[in-house]
């Protein structure tokens, strides 16, 4: 079977943004100012071929914890689809 | 004639600029702070200058937010009026978000700050910097992450038939090829300049290359265009 | 509610510690005084187990104008009404496990202890260490490293001028990561700043980010070994925020200028704790802490959390009272938090308020360095690899047939190699003050704006030496930089430590220590560079065992004139090639007797201070009287790696003979000390042999126009092929 899957690779939320603060500040600057809290991550997809969804789930998994998200600083989550 | 160097937050090489124009040129500066409005000092002979750094610590994308300072809203009609405005490093990727100059600084084919000398040459006389500077190799430095000058097919066309390609990378002797380019750039292009002639942008410091002191006053070729009249 | 001895031990305080803390309050400490002492009295704030052996370094001299342990960062005069802020600094710890991060932060951390007294940086050097290159994990902690290095000093705007970078099997596990920065500064009222605070009723502010759960207990972190469970030990890791770092810099050194700034100082390690307290502690004073108005990036923060962040960016000031609009406005045009939280009391102690309850309340002089944090005198005895040392036998290494080619192998291996593929990555000539791009030199030579004068500045350990005799090696540290310097045309003037060394508990690595102390202020002495500040890492080491004994130099010097630089590179076809100083038979401790003879314990190589002294006096003499055209110092790879760096900036050859009373192998890539390779004009050289003095020198040949390298009349080839295998070979062990 062939599976997609949608990866969100986000910074911890106990941890600094300083990325998603600047943009945060320049919204409002903007006159945006109802926006708050941004935080700014990496969306990754990726093709994989296993042998049920299970298996899928496995794999990417493992893609995230070893590689694709450094779960020193980073949180992730993925969904999965057929195809 | 005076220049005008604009300090957006996280801007740092403004005060290299600022030495390399008063100092080595001796030229009149003003520095400019982003938060203000007001450039009607300045007049056709003068020259906005959007200095290096890091604006706004180039998150989200380089020059992106900058892109937004009240200041820029001066900028673009001092521009649109015939005003000379030069952007480097990070001020070229500023007037590319600002859609001064077309095109877009992506990151390093090799996904690496990179820090050092290199060679550009003028690719036409066209403009006030390239009849300054004529067929002289320059020596300037490079420190970007994000240098890689991209352009679609159309805009690329454009930009050789108007003549509007000012510095390529090459080497030592001037020849351009795949191993003088520091950083992936099409076509080794180092800096353009907008179809009027007035706003110009380059990756390489000209302003780190200035000073007798630093051994290298290839630099000061290209400052100092900006102080002849168009 | 009182703390047990349960919490203050799972806080890493130790039973009588837990003891002490009672007897100076007079009671049972609750669990957030219990939780400030910790970290306070852990070995990273308190030094309790090295004080005692920092305080017999020479400390004084007549350019010092702040002494070590008096500021954030010494402070030198270096004329012209301007003084030199300089400091180097550790990030080990954070940086074996977030390598970008824990790199990063480190170099945002030290530029804070620079500005926080008025000095604007202009230079920022590393001294980084770590495992085999063939290693993959070498490689995972070097890009990291390095990136993490770049991504915060380019962001920032100073240049990266300088730095070394070595890798050795000991720090596999632990990598060091020391990260030095030097400031300048007008001297006088309304421009430098003090990390103190008095004046009771004085408000202090915070500035800067916001404060959250990120890097507490960060000290107390720094201060444990490093196991397997230390990646779970979350939130130890701190994100550096270079951008607002920017900001700071430049809102502080406004503020500073309004002449409202009591005292200010940075929060690093224990944060708002430390901060509080150690001001308070200089200026004799107290403070009322009300924590709900700290700016939090998270919600409901316990008093504890707030009290120990250390979340980056901030900084604690103190202004007189009447002033605080002045200075809220400075912050506000940069964008910038500015609240006041409390005010300065007249009674010394500390209290800390949480909406208007009380919840903690200590002395301020019982929490630092200096007042009543602990001091400890540990046991040393002599290590036992020390008789494998005296082992070793250079009889029993057969010079090899083939030299061309060991030397060929030698200038590739990483340490020796170019470490280009490193230093691309950080910006080098921001602030256009760095004079090394277009004239290398064996110190940084970085021009002072304003004012005629430039700083040289390097770092320097060679920890392999340290390692073979702690004594010897320091000795030999702090004689390298100040030959970098001499050979620069700089004057040393003082320098600054990072005393990197495994558990001190163990009596072998305490040994190391207090010999490099010892070896460290003999030398200091000799030059006259008094220890201006720095840091002390313990407890670098794994389950291999510590890491090699690595007492990194940071040293400044100072040219009157930029005229009088010296650089590195021959000049001239033709130019008489001289050493200055004794060729030696000697292959101890070299690069080549270790990587490519697989020996890994031998002495360290010939030293002799004043013979050291003696060689620095006569280069010196030579730059001044204009008599050399390049001065380099013989280091690592021995002479003829010495020759081929030399060679290399101009492309031009060069033609030596060896001694056939010295070994060839030691000729050619020994390592003994106190040797200068310089280059010298045909038409000069009899004035320049005049000019020596006495002094040991050997013309051993003459610089090429031919481009090739040719030793006792064998061709070697051309230098621009020898340039392309020095300058790719750490590009190359990347790829493999």
């Amino acid at each position: 079977m062939k599976y997609t899957a949608h990866i969100n690779v986000m910074p911890l939320k106990e941890l600094l943004d300083p990325q998603g603060k600047a943009v945060n500040n320049s919204l409002h600057n903007l006159g945006l100012s109802q926006v708050h809290d941004v935080r700014i991550g990496k969306h990754i997809t990726l093709h994989l071929e296993a042998t049920n969804k299970e298996e899928a789930e496995r794999l990417a998994q493992e893609a995230c914890k070893k590689l694709l998200a450094n779960q020193v600083m980073e949180s992730f989550d993925f969904t999965l689809a057929e195809g | 004639m005076k220049f005008g160097v604009i300090v957006f937050p996280g801007s740092n090489c403004d005060r290299d600029m600022m030495h390399a124009l008063r100092d080595d040129l001796q030229q009149d500066v003003v520095m400019l702070w982003h938060k203000d409005h007001d450039l009607s000092m300045f007049g056709q002979d003068d020259c906005i200058v959007l200095p290096g750094g890091f604006s706004y610590g180039d998150y989200l994308r380089c020059g992106a937010l900058a892109r937004f300072s009240p200041m820029m809203e001066q900028v673009i009609e001092f521009a649109n009026n015939g005003g000379k405005v030069f952007g480097v490093c990070n001020g070229f990727q500023i007037l590319c978000e600002a859609g001064l100059l077309p095109g877009v600084l992506l990151q390093n084919e090799n996904q690496q700050f990179v820090c050092k000398n290199v060679f550009v040459k003028s690719a036409n006389t066209n403009n006030i910097i390239g009849r300054n500077v004529g067929d002289k190799v320059l020596k300037i430095p490079v420190a970007h992450g994000e240098g890689r000058y991209y352009a679609d097919a159309e805009t690329l066309e454009q930009l050789n038939k108007n003549q509007q390609v000012v510095f390529r990378y090459c080497d030592e002797r001037g020849e351009v090829h795949i191993n003088s380019n520091p950083n992936g750039a099409i076509n080794n292009i180092a800096g353009i300049c907008n179809a009027g002639r007035n706003v110009f942008g380059m990756m390489p410091h000209p302003e780190r290359a200035s000073s007798s002191v630093l051994s290298n006053i290839d630099g000061q070729h290209i400052l100092q265009a900006f102080t002849y009249m168009n | 509610m009182q703390a047990t001895l349960e919490q203050a031990k799972k806080l890493g305080l130790r039973e009588e510690e837990f003891e002490k803390i009672k007897q100076v309050l007079g009671r049972t400490p609750n669990f957030v005084e219990t939780a400030m002492y910790s970290v306070m009295w852990s070995e990273h704030c308190s030094y309790k187990n090295s004080i005692k052996w920092l305080k017999t370094l020479p400390r004084d001299g007549e350019r010092l104008l702040v002494k070590a342990g008096e500021e954030n960062a010494g402070l030198v005069d270096i004329g012209d009404g301007l003084g030199c802020v300089f400091k180097i600094e550790s990030h080990n710890h954070p940086s074996a496990i977030e390598p970008f991060q824990g790199a990063a932060t480190g170099v945002g951390g030290i530029h804070r202890d620079i500005f926080t007294m008025g000095a604007f940086p202009i230079a920022s050097l590393n001294s980084l260490r770590f495992g085999k290159m063939d290693n993959p994990k070498t490689k995972h902690l070097l890009k990291g490293v390095v990136k993490g290095i770049g991504h915060y000093g380019n962001c920032f705007g100073v240049p990266t001028v300088a730095g070394e970078v070595y890798f050795e099997s000991c720090y596999q596990t632990n990598p060091l990561v020391n990260a030095m920065s030097v400031g300048v500064v007008k001297v006088g009222v309304g421009e430098t700043v003090s990390a103190t605070s008095y004046g009771p009723g004085n408000p202090v502010f915070i500035v800067g980010a916001s404060t959250g759960k990120d890097g507490i207990g960060g000290a107390s972190f720094a201060s444990a070994d490093i196991n397997e469970n230390s990646a779970e030990q979350l939130p130890a890791v701190q994100v550096g925020d270079p951008f607002e770092e920017k900001k700071l810099l430049e809102a502080c050194l406004e503020t500073i200028k309004t002449g409202a700034i009591i005292g200010m100082q940075d929060m690093g390690a224990a944060g708002i704790t430390c901060s509080t307290s150690e001001m308070s502690a200089k200026g004799e004073h107290g403070m009322i802490i009300h924590l709900d108005k700290v700016p939090t990036r998270q919600n409901n923060m316990k008093p504890w959390e707030m009290l120990l962040s250390e979340s980056q960016e901030r900084m604690l000031i103190v202004v007189e009272k009447g002033r605080e609009a002045d200075i809220r406005k400075i912050f506000d045009k940069w964008d910038i938090h500015c609240v006041q939280i409390g005010e300065v009391t007249k009674d010394t102690n500390l209290k800390y308020y949480m909406n208007g309850e009380l919840v903690a309340d200590v002395p301020a002089e019982s929490l630092v360095l200096g007042g009543g944090a602990p001091v400890y005198e540990r046991e040393y005895s002599e290590p036992k690899y020390f008789e494998e040392i005296n082992k070793f036998n250079p009889a029993d290494i057969k010079i090899p047939a083939d030299l061309k080619d060991v030397a060929y192998q030698l200038i590739q291996l990483p340490n020796i190699a170019s470490k280009r593929w490193v230093y691309e990555q950080y910006d080098s000539m921001v602030g256009i003050g760095n004079t090394h791009t277009n004239g290398p030199s064996d110190a940084a030579i970085v021009r002072v704006h304003g004012s005629e004068k430039a700083l040289a500045v390097t770092t320097d350990c060679n920890s392999r030496y340290v390692f073979a005799d702690p004594y010897k090696g320091a000795m030999i540290a702090v004689g390298e930089a100040a030959r970098n310097i001499v050979c620069s045309g700089g004057t040393p003037v003082a320098i600054t430590n990072c005393l990197n060394f495994g558990n001190p508990y163990n009596p072998e690595v305490y040994y190391q220590f207090v010999h490099a102390i010892k070896g460290m202020s003999a030398a200091c002495t000799k030059f006259n560079t008094p220890v201006t500040g720095g840091n002390v890492s313990f407890y670098n080491q794994s389950e291999d065992g510590p890491v090699y004994p690595t007492p990194t130099i940071g040293m400044v010097g100072v040219l009157e004139s930029i005229e009088q630089k010296m650089t590195l590179d021959f000049k001239h076809a033709g130019d008489f090639i001289y050493v200055i100083g004794q060729n030696r038979n000697d292959i101890n401790c070299s690069e080549y007797l270790h990587q490519l003879c697989g020996v890994t314990h031998s002495p360290a190589p010939h030293f002799d201070l004043e013979e050291e002294a003696k060689v620095q006096e006569t280069v010196l003499r030579l730059i001044g009287e204009k008599l050399i055209r390049s001065a380099h110092d013989i280091s690592e790879g021995g002479l003829f790696a010495c020759l081929l760096e030399s060679a290399m900036v101009n492309d031009l050859g060069f033609s030596i003979h060896t001694d056939k009373d010295i070994r060839k192998d030691a000729y050619l890539f020994g390592e003994a000390q106190s040797r200068v390779v310089v280059s010298v004009n045909p038409t000069l050289h009899t004035m320049f042999e005049a000019e020596l003095k006495g002094a040991h020198f050997t013309m051993i040949g003459k610089v090429n126009a031919n481009k090739e390298i040719c030793i006792d009349d064998e061709g070697w080839g051309y230098v621009s092929d020898w340039k392309e295998a020095y300058d790719t070979s750490l590009e190359r062990a990347f790829l493999k």
